[in-house]
């Protein structure tokens, strides 16, 4: 029972984890300076969430993990998150869609898990439902402006839109691993978020002139460890300094 | 880029209490979007409680040639400082 729990926080933590690191690689390549600073903080933002998830996850588990174990000694068949958040940076326009259908879930999702009876998630909970606030707001004014910009702009967003949207209904699969957390009041249900999840973000569609996609669908699989080439190539960076020095510190 | 994105200066509140100060400038496409951005470069090591931002185009500067007549004439009124008085002891920091 303790082991769902563990791997309950784990598909949460790397979620945060993930979609932090693809923040960070924007550091020193975004398009103007403002950026660059703005896109690594709410990547620390998602991290510092995630080191909370992770060193919560290892003290429950019997063996006794490090944040660091579970970050960086995992391998990609282990990595729990969902598609959406390990999908490559491909542009800007990428960028600012893919944060915007991530904090808008997961603002949704903190606030429902501030009424849970685990305190430690209620605390995860208070801290990172105002960062979502703020990643709602900067990523969702970029989709307005890109949507309504150019014309090069909005086609950029469009393709976004097309490539990415398909990823979005694994926001909302309760795994086998959350269901009986969710029925002890311990973790939300992703479920049942789903009708505000898209309310919000066709508000912002229609303010950014794109049409709500109404294909049905989805690409998934992350939950249960299977993954798209492209973790693989990030877990490969992110992991190399910790599996070059083991148990080096700062 | 200037075009698009014209320059704003930004002002920020460090404590309730005080005045913002100047800080800096930066490039945004509108005021929304500077003060996010503002939030973003300027406030991360938790320098504020309030931001203002304001085009850069809107203020209006003195004349750098002017320097010599604007502000040379009160160099030598040492009497306008309020250094003259005595300040009883009870009265403290001032």
């Amino acid at each position: 029972m303790s082991s769902n729990l563990t791997q309950a926080l784990l598909e949460l933590a790397d979620d945060n984890l993930i979609l932090g690191h693809r923040l960070s690689e924007w550091c020193g390549h975004a398009p103007m300076l403002e950026e660059d600073l703005a896109l690594p903080n709410m990547g620390l933002d998602l991290i510092g969430t995630a080191r909370t998830l992770y060193s919560y996850a290892g003290t429950i588990e019997s063996n006794n993990k490090s944040e660091d174990d579970l970050a960086f000694l995992r391998d990609e068949r282990e990595f729990l998150n969902c598609l959406l958040v390990e999908r490559p940076n491909v542009n800007f326009a990428h960028t600012v869609l893919k944060q915007l259908y991530f904090s808008t879930f997961m603002k949704l999702y903190w606030n429902e898990a501030l009424n849970s009876k685990d305190e430690i998630i209620v605390g995860v909970a208070g801290k990172a439902k105002k960062e979502m606030s703020y990643h709602i707001r900067h990523s969702g004014e970029w989709v307005i402006r890109l949507g309504d910009g150019t014309t090069e702009s909005n086609k950029k967003l469009l393709e976004a839109v097309d490539a990415l949207h398909i990823y979005t209904n694994e926001l909302f699969f309760d795994t086998p691993n959350n269901i009986y957390f969710i029925k002890k009041d311990i973790l939300p249900s992703r479920k049942a978020l789903k009708s505000k999840w898209e309310k919000e973000i066709n508000s912002i569609f229609k303010m950014a002139f794109v049409p709500y996609p109404e294909f049905e669908g989805e690409l998934s699989g992350g939950r249960l460890g299977l993954h798209g080439e492209e973790l693989g190539h990030l877990l490969a960076s992110m992991q190399s300094v910790h599996r070059a020095h083991p148990g080096a510190k700062w | 880029m200037t075009k698009t994105t014209p320059l704003w200066e930004v002002f920020i509140r460090p404590r309730n209490g005080l005045s913002h100060k100047h800080v800096g400038s930066l490039h945004a496409s509108d005021k929304t979007m500077a003060i996010n951005a503002a939030r973003d470069v300027y406030t991360r090591r938790n320098e504020g409680t309030s931001i203002w931002v304001v085009p850069s185009i809107s203020i209006t500067a003195s004349d750098p040639d002017k320097a010599d007549e604007n502000f040379e004439p009160s160099e030598d009124k040492i009497y306008r400082h309020p250094t003259f008085y005595d300040i009883p002891e009870d009265i403290g920091h001032m």
